[in-house]
């Protein structure tokens, strides 16, 4: 920064006084320009001191904003954060923490700040009124994608997100405690102090980086002394309690089933960038036995003309910026009061030397004497208009006669009662209750194991937030066991009032009133939408968007309902109010994603031979989970020669490909084999010990589920497979049967998918590859290890394995399985013994190419849509019994000869190619649904045959065979001639698996 | 929501996996009219608003099957138990 650009020192910053750390400073940016502000401040705050005012322009009519609270429920004021990739739009000022550094920027403003071109929009306002989405840019219907929608969008959106992969990451977190306490004012802290001194376990959050709630914005007394140094005593109680958790800067944002609440720690949104290690955010699942909700209250306003003004502040948040912040955020007041609480702020503008040009009460009893101070009142007057261009000039006084006085003013601070920050209260249901003497919404029905301290519980003033504290978290610790009793209570308070006569809507005024600030929704909307049939609350909410937004109308809903009470004179709790639901704030998505995105989505999952796979070229390929081989790569080979070369090298001599993939279930017991006769079509119990079988099972709507091999490795020992997909669905549904359908069974089951390492050995030399492997005196001869043989072994010279004579590939081929850990050392053991035979690694698109030309159905064709008679395996379903699904796979219409049934398919034009997804028409049929017979599901290049193959879904595709029909793809333009065949392309009498 | 598994103890619901109700029980598949069964048991459900017993299989954990006696209207969970009946081999 060069001499000339620092700016004069934040004039608006008072000598003395709040928390903030006088010692530092800390430089940040706002729309480029230089600022300073200290440690403890926000964004807000340190605008303020700096004199900024104007931070924003509104969503509609692009209206100069201000900042116009102090806290969690600023709707003007909002910004971008940072840039580039770590851009966060849409932030409130008010709760950023300012950090050395900060780059901020205004939003939604063209082409800057203070000259802002769209702004005319204002002028345009009867056009962008109540329910303009609903009326206008209706027609020609072709200009919505084209003009209305991109115009909308970029006059009406809010910040700009980053476009970047966000560098930063984000945590989730589970935390379990006694007792959770929401919010650390007053009634918070005597409630964790409370629950703690009883030795509970305690977590108290607060959205807050600073704990101690509204002691830190008000000059209130505990015990005699300011309530500072009694928020310091308790605060250094607490944190030297060891059951205590303190979290600051932790906003819980939603109240879930069971105790669970969600919550979000900025743990490194107040330094530039995250130190090592460290998340941006973390994001908890807190489960609380008990929990107090002491949120506090949110201080409502007025509407009347111009109320949207840079300078017209809620009179909490002037008090936040004085006492807490020591920031003067206007140099002559003016108050705006419906209760005794606005002259609380008078007396803190004065004590710290602001002019305070005038104090204005509607009321009129006694408000010449109770009101009285260095300043002239107005009682029974309201302000009927707030001036001002960019910024608040004067406001104009209507007295009850009706005669009007300019008064100039740059700050107006408005008091209007308060409405309890209840939202986590609604949001498993609960219902607000409206309650006459605050004329306030308090909460109703509370979720189970909550209790409401405080302020947001409608108990306004200090001695009741201490008394309640302190009361609730006894009773939480004593319901759960601990000896906890209520300490005797410090005197405290001040002169506070809790009683409103709230004021909703002053009428006149050249300029529109304001009542939600966010969404540009004036009293005239309210009025529109209800003399448009609108005026239900619900209504009236999505008829002018009141309410939504990033702010979910924290400062705008109570008043709009005030408005509509006006308007129908229906007192407001007839009108009803609108529900909470989470989150009470945004919450960003990294924090709800966590570490799961991208590639850590999902775990990832490795087979054992991954590494040698890795170091022999191998391209992967996700397989649900895993990552599986999808081909190995040689130098100057295409992809289709490379899986042309796997493939070819499994028919003439010998492939190896890794299936550990597959789910291997364990399953043991006397009545193993009546399981899994009950759960696949084709009979179990007749397998001989020694041998394997393939098995279909369905799901019970008579549909095919899974498929795999089922070996018998003793009498009551069997070793199933699933397909890679299924394993963990196969698992659960096994479980089911044995536990739930079945439970007379005397069965077991354990899931060893992870224990085996398994390699399928395919090929006319297999068995001579395996020959140097197996130890005596296994015999694998053709006859001593005859087809779907299975035992257990060793090779290596002792490593335990086991093999099963089992072919996906249609040539005489083993699986062998060796303890996981021995995986890496099996494929190598393997790949040196088939060394002499040419012996090739095949991935998956080979493996795929050699079951097409097997017609072997798979994951393409058990869709969950195909029944045992569609996959052409009709033929397995044993008729001497009953197995999940036989029944309703007897229904009438999955009989029907009509229905589609696999078949092969191949071009009559060997040069031509198939897709996958293709349909078949007819020869000379159009293209169209009605001529759709069925669809291809699986297609390759069979090296073997020269020509591309399929199998697919045809309409009584077996009757059929020889006949022609197109496999037609629109999508990729594809339109091929076919004959129908047998899925059996290659040894159709199954001689080559027999050795 | 947390369920209380008897066997693992509370845990949070990411661990469990949902099924259905839990009361439709298979029918008899040589029963005659086993086909009109057998589409009720599969494809006709009640949706109570109130207490329903839920089959839950308890996945992240020890693989029960559990029977959940949960009210739809506010996902309060009266009883949680083994689906397997009293009697069944364990």
């Amino acid at each position: 920064m060069t001499p000339r650009d620092v700016p004069e020192r934040e004039p608006f910053r008072l000598a003395s006084g709040g928390v903030i750390d006088r010692t530092r400073s800390l430089n940040f940016t706002f729309d480029g320009k230089a600022y300073a502000g200290h440690p403890g401040d926000t964004l807000a705050s340190a605008l303020l001191a700096n004199g900024e005012r104007l931070v924003g322009r509104s969503f509609k009519y692009h209206r100069p904003r201000g900042i116009f609270s102090a806290g969690a429920e600023e709707p003007n004021a909002l910004v971008e954060v940072r840039n580039a990739a770590r851009r966060e739009p849409n932030t409130r000022a008010t709760m950023v923490e300012l950090y050395e550094g900060l780059e901020a920027a205004s939003q939604n403003r063209w082409p800057s700040l203070k000259f802002d071109v769209q702004s005319i929009n204002g002028l345009m306002s009867p056009f962008f009124g109540a329910g303009f989405y609903y009326k206008t840019f209706m027609w020609p219907r072709k200009f919505w994608k084209l003009v209305y929608e991109p115009l909308i969008r970029r006059s009406a959106g809010l910040g700009r997100a980053a476009t970047e992969p966000d560098p930063d990451h984000y945590e989730k977190a589970f935390a379990h405690c006694d007792l959770l306490v929401i919010g650390s004012g007053p009634a918070g802290l005597m409630a964790a102090l409370t629950a703690g001194r009883a030795g509970a376990r305690v977590i108290l959050a607060e959205e807050d980086f600073m704990l101690g709630g509204r002691l830190l914005s008000e000059r209130l007394a505990i015990d005699g002394k300011p309530a500072w140094d009694w928020l310091r005593a308790v605060l250094t109680e607490l944190r030297g309690l060891d059951n205590v958790t303190l979290m600051p800067r932790t906003t819980v944002f939603g109240v879930y089933d069971g105790g669970t609440y969600g919550a979000v720690q900025r743990v490194a949104d107040h330094v530039p960038v995250p130190p090592g290690h460290q998340p941006r955010q973390r994001s908890w699942r807190i489960v609380a036995k008990r929990s107090v909700l002491a949120s506090g209250a949110i201080e409502r306003g007025i509407a009347f003309s111009g109320n949207d003004l840079p300078g017209v502040m809620l009179g909490s948040a002037v008090r936040s910026y004085l006492n807490r912040f020591a920031v003067v955020p206007g140099a002559r007041a003016v108050m705006f009061t419906t209760s005794d609480d606005g002259w609380t702020t008078a007396r803190d503008l004065a004590a710290c030397g602001i002019a305070v040009a005038a104090v204005v009460d509607p009321r009129k009893e006694g408000i010449e004497t109770k009101g009285a101070g260095p300043w002239p009142i107005f009682a029974g007057a309201v302000v009927k208009e707030a001036r001002g261009g960019r910024q608040l000039k004067s406001v104009i006084v209507r007295d009850e006669r009706g005669v009007e006085t300019e008064i100039g003013c740059d700050l107006l601070a408005v008091s209007n009662g308060w409405n309890p920050t209840l939202h986590l209260t609604c949001h498993l249901g609960g219902k607000p209750a409206w309650q006459e003497a605050l004329a306030a919404f308090v909460p109703g029905s509370v979720p189970k194991a909550m209790a409401v301290a405080g302020a947001a519980a409608g108990h306004l003033t200090l001695p009741e937030a201490l008394e309640d504290g302190a009361r609730l978290g006894a009773e939480a610790a004593g319901d759960l066991g601990f000896a906890a009793s209520v300490p005797a209570m410090p005197p405290a308070g001040g002169e506070e009032s809790a009683s409103a006569t709230p004021l909703w809507w002053v009428h006149g005024g050249r300029a529109a009133a304001f009542v939600d600030l966010q969404n540009d929704v004036t009293t005239k909307d309210i009025e529109l939408a209800r003399l448009e049939g609108y005026g239900a609350s619900e209504h009236v909410k999505r008829y002018t968007t009141l309410g939504m937004g990033t702010d979910q109308g924290k400062t705008a809903n109570v008043t709009a309902l005030g408005v509509l009470s006006e308007l129908t004179g229906a007192p407001i709790p007839a009108l009803g109010t609108t529900g909470f639901r989470p989150p009470y704030t945004p919450v960003t998505w990294g924090a709800l994603a966590g570490h799961h995105r991208g590639k850590n989505f999902r775990p990832k999952r490795l087979p054992p031979s991954h590494a040698w796979a890795e170091e022999n070229g191998a391209v992967f390929a996700d397989a649900g989970l895993w990552l599986r081989a999808q081909w190995y790569e040689r130098p100057g080979e295409t992809l289709q020669q490379s899986i042309a070369r796997e493939a070819a090298v499994v028919r003439r001599s010998v492939g190896v490909c890794d299936v550990s993939t597959l789910g291997k279930i364990d399953i043991q017991g006397p009545d193993a084999a009546t399981l899994l006769d009950r759960v696949y079509v084709n009979k179990f119990s007749t397998l001989k010990v020694g041998r394997a079988r393939y098995g279909l099972m369905l799901r019970e709507d008579g549909f095919a589920m899974d498929d795999g091999t089922t070996a018998r490795l003793g009498e009551q020992h069997f070793v199933m497979t699933t397909t890679t997909a299924n394993a963990g669905k196969v698992m659960q549904h096994l479980e089911f049967c044995r536990q739930v359908l079945w439970p007379e069974l005397d069965v077991r089951l354990v899931s060893v998918s992870d224990h085996w390492a398994q390699y399928a050995l395919a090929g006319p030399r297999s068995r001579d590859v395996l020959a140097k492997l197996v130890d005596a005196p296994f015999d694998i001869s053709n006859e001593g290890f005859p087809r779907m043989g299975a035992g257990e072994l060793t090779i290596c010279g002792g490593v335990p394995a086991r093999l099963f004579r089992v072919s996906f590939s249609g040539e005489m081929a083993y699986e062998i399985a060796v303890p996981a850990r021995y995986g890496d050392a099996a494929i190598r053991a393997l790949m040196q013994a088939g060394a002499e035979f040419d012996i090739t690694p095949y991935g998956t698109e080979a493996l795929n190419v050699l079951r097409i030309e097997k017609g072997h159905v798979s994951g393409a064709e058990i869709t969950g849509h195909a029944t045992a008679r569609d996959l052409g395996l009709a033929g397995m379903v044993a008729a001497d019994k009953d197995c999940i699904g036989k029944v309703l796979a007897q229904r009438p219409a999955l009989l029907d000869p009509a229905r589609p049934i696999v078949v092969g398919a191949k071009p009559v034009d060997p040069a031509q190619s198939l897709t996958a997804g293709s349909h078949f028409i007819p020869i000379g049929a159009e293209a169209i649904t009605t001529n759709d017979e069925g669809y291809l599901t699986s297609v390759a290049f069979s090296p073997v045959l020269g020509q591309d193959i399929g199998i697919g879904f045809l309409v009584r595709g077996r009757e059929r065979i020889g006949e022609r029909i197109r496999a037609v793809d629109l999508l990729r333009g594809h339109d091929v001639e076919c004959v129908v065949a047998s899925p059996v392309f290659y040894d159709a009498e199954g001689m080559r698996t027999h050795g | 929501m947390r369920i209380k598994c008897p066997y693992c103890g509370e845990r949070d619901v990411s661990e469990f996996t949902y099924l259905g109700a839990a009361d439709p029980k298979r029918p008899d598949p040589a029963a005659p009219d086993a086909e009109s069964a057998f589409f009720e048991y599969a494809y006709i459900r009640d949706n109570p608003a109130g207490p329903m017993a839920e089959l839950w299989y308890h996945g992240g954990g020890c693989r029960s099957w559990l029977r959940v006696v949960r009210d739809t209207r506010n996902h309060e969970i009266e009883s949680v138990a083994p689906a397997r009946p009293e009697g069944g081999r364990r």
